[in-house]
């Protein structure tokens, strides 16, 4: 008895001191699929973390810290499944990821909530997944698109609009997305005179611009995508001088907008999610010195993502997932010293010494409701044939 | 004032798309219908021909935009006709010695052309995928608009305004001039007269001596010609996408089966009918009834009849009823 109740301690100090030596994050990207160009900077965000705070050498007495990757393929749920559940197996501490809403949804439901595993999505934008059952083990540090029309709602009521006309591309993102701006709206007092479905791909909109004009309101607003429909709907709104100002939500940003469309855009407005500030900059800076675009979308969100796991590691001195999960809340709002990139062994050490942190990060952490950004937005309007950020909100 | 409005908006959103529209499906449905005509067969393989003879005019719009050759306020791609006829000819006619005149010597009967020429519908369709690939592609240059729709509320002070782009005008004025060409053809030289003697009696027209070989070619140069003029003018007006014209298929078999299949002028009327269906059924009408209609009658919602994602759906239900009480079209063409 005696003999194996050593034998169970020496063991158990054993994988104690093995753990702290070597702390495996998955990270689950689509490195193939729709957004096979944005994973890369992604990957590369999450990796730079584990990097210095390997280095630091701060974590939890020393620990280092991988990175496993792993493919979702974005809309692949399968793959993205078994190549979660291939993460577990391999005794991962928390998963960063999924990437896309869609796949964020399955891992959560068929891999991490059955094997009690933490996640941190640095871009799943999606609504749904704020109200879905996660036992508390699903964060995200992108905001939901529902965040995004409480946004657009304010600048639409600053810029005294009062009535609008929105289309869609006919997706989840983008229902979920105009039904956001229309809920949002409509409680602050505006009026939406009609919420349209476009597809992607045609050669021909007029019809469903004539639907929406006949409709009217002070500007459309397109809650679709740049090298799609969206742009098809704007010309043809131009066109047949049906609008001529466009309300353009995060899927329509982009410098290709403007000079596909020319000077007729001048004046139309928008948001997309992102974050200006110190530490944007100081990312951005680490992010070059790296050898990588820290500006990438959701870039910086998964340098955030891998930086939240191994703070709250340390605050719960575990790096099991049930400790620590309770933990990213607290290290991630306030009270506490503000943390910014760069300075995650400053982090770990006040949380060493017992006192509370509030990360910031890269993209201006604030995580509300079930765990999920507040979201910083950068209000843009195009001036003179390019997207200028004029306020962040 | 307000039916001035009224009109301009009618106009601005109804007529002037619908007619460019109905232009460019009557050029189409003038293919499919000639080919039934004299070939005896359905060609599912005509909107990919308009897709082929396109991306030829889009391919040599580029080199002549290279060269620095332009048009003046014309697009460029009316240059680059000629040569994309050109291309298409050669194709359809190989497309023709290899494929087709097999099965005509082997007196095959036309279901069996027709799903043959759906087996040259996916071959084209790859062969343009594989040349330009399955993305948009814009060749349109020159001025964009004849009248804009800023420039007419300043010259009239009317609230609405019209636009009628340069490739709205230019697919009706190319439409008038290819059908009244096509018409003097088949009507006038001994050709084309000969063309539509093979249509009414092959039988007959064989005996009086008329070489088979040779009216089937001249259908098929025709056919090319219409085929790429009707590519290349929904791409200017439009874009072009190859895909796109796969799916303009349906509204174009629907054009020349409710104006008659074999018969010339079904087929152009057929053409305005589904275009013209197709816009006002799915147009928003209350824009324009505000304005004409009473105060006290002013409707509240959008009258729409169907909506917008229903536009192909139009062209299925005409042609259901076209069938059903009127099989061989509103012009007396052949039973399908």
């Amino acid at each position: 008895m005696k003999k194996l109740l050593t034998a169970t301690a020496a063991t158990a100090l054993l994988a104690g001191t093995a753990m702290a030596e070597d702390v495996k994050l998955g990270v689950l990207f689509g490195f193939t699929g729709p957004i096979e160009s944005l994973a890369p900077a992604m990957g590369s965000g999450a990796e730079l973390a584990m990097a210095e705070v390997t280095e630091s050498g701060k974590l939890l007495e020393g620990a280092t810290v991988t990175a496993s990757r792993a493919d979702t393929g974005c809309i692949d749920n399968g793959l993205a499944t078994s190549n979660g559940e291939r993460m577990i197996a391999d005794g991962v501490a928390g998963i960063i990821g999924g990437d896309c809403s869609g796949v964020t949804g399955a891992i959560l439901q068929n891999v991490a909530i059955p094997n009690g595993m933490v996640m941190i999505s640095p871009s799943a934008t999606s609504p749904g997944l704020s109200t879905m059952e996660d036992n508390g083990l699903f964060f995200r540090t992108a905001p939901s698109d529902a965040r995004e029309g409480e946004v657009m709602a304010d600048i639409l009521k600053d810029r005294g609009i009062n009535s609008i006309a929105l289309t869609y591309t006919n997706n989840d993102y983008g229902k979920g997305l105009a039904d956001a701006i229309q809920s949002s709206f409509e409680a602050a007092g505006g009026e939406v005179t009609i919420v349209a479905a476009h597809e992607d791909g045609k050669a021909d909109y007029s019809a469903e611009v004539g639907a929406l004009a006949s409709a009217g309101g002070d500007i459309l607003v397109v809650a679709g995508y740049l090298d799609q429909g969206g742009l098809g709907i704007i010309q043809s709104a131009l066109d047949s001088g049906a609008f001529d100002t466009f309300g353009l939500p995060g899927g329509m940003i982009g410098d290709s907008l403007p000079a596909n469309v020319g000077p007729d855009l001048n004046g139309s407005f928008g948001q997309i999610a992102g974050s200006g500030g110190e530490g944007a900059e100081k990312y951005f800076a680490m992010a070059e010195a790296a050898g990588f675009d820290g500006s990438s979308p959701y870039s910086p969100e998964s340098y955030d993502a891998a930086a939240l796991f191994m703070l709250a590691m340390q605050a719960a001195g575990s790096t099991a997932p049930a400790d620590y999960g309770a933990k990213i809340m607290d290290v991630a709002n306030e009270p506490g010293e503000k943390i910014y990139p760069g300075e995650l062994a400053k982090g770990l050490e006040l949380l060493a010494a017992g006192q509370d942190i509030d990360y910031v990060g890269a993209s201006g952490v604030e995580l509300i409701g079930p765990g999920e950004s507040a979201g910083s937005y950068r209000e843009i309007e195009v001036t003179d044939g390019e997207n200028k950020t004029v306020n962040f909100r | 004032m307000d039916f001035l409005n009224a009109l301009v908006a009618l106009s601005n959103f109804v007529l002037v798309p619908a007619i460019a529209y109905g232009s460019q499906l009557a050029l189409g449905a003038l293919g499919v219908t000639l080919i039934y005509g004299i070939l005896r067969f359905s060609n599912f393989a005509h909107g990919d021909t308009m897709a082929f003879g396109a991306m030829i005019a889009v391919l040599v719009t580029w080199g002549l935009q290279a060269a620095g050759v332009s048009f003046g306020p014309l697009p460029t791609a009316l240059l680059a006709l000629p040569f994309a006829i050109l291309g298409c000819i050669v194709l359809v006619l190989i497309t023709d010695r290899l494929v087709y005149r097999f099965y005509r010597e082997q007196k095959a009967k036309p279901v069996i052309l027709v799903i043959v020429s759906m087996g040259v519908m996916f071959i084209m369709n790859g062969l343009v995928r594989f040349i330009i690939g399955p993305d948009d592609q814009r060749f349109s240059d020159g001025a964009r608009f004849i009248v804009s729709a800023r420039d007419f509320k300043a010259m009239t002070g009317l609230r609405e305004g019209l636009a009628i782009k340069t490739s709205q005008g230019i697919t009706v004025i190319v439409a008038v001039v290819a059908v009244a060409l096509l018409f003097w053809f088949l009507n006038k030289t001994r050709t084309g007269k000969s063309m539509r003697a093979y249509s009414d009696n092959e039988d007959l027209a064989l005996l009086s001596g008329i070489n088979p070989e040779r009216v089937v070619m001249i259908t098929w140069i025709i056919v090319a010609a219409l085929a790429t003029t009707a590519g290349v003018l929904y791409g200017l007006d439009k874009s072009f996408k190859p895909f796109v014209y796969f799916q303009l298929l349906l509204p174009i078999f629907a054009s020349a089966i409710v104006g008659g299949l074999g018969n010339p002028i079904g087929a152009i009327a057929g053409g305005f009918i589904i275009a013209f269906s197709e816009v006002t059924i799915t147009y928003a009408w209350k824009k324009v009834l505000t304005y004409v209609a009473p105060e006290s009658l002013e409707p509240s919602g959008l009258v729409q009849f169907l909506s917008t994602d229903y536009k192909f759906a139009v062209s299925f239900v005409i042609l259901l009823i076209v069938l059903l009480f009127k099989p061989t079209g509103l012009f007396k063409g052949k039973a399908v």
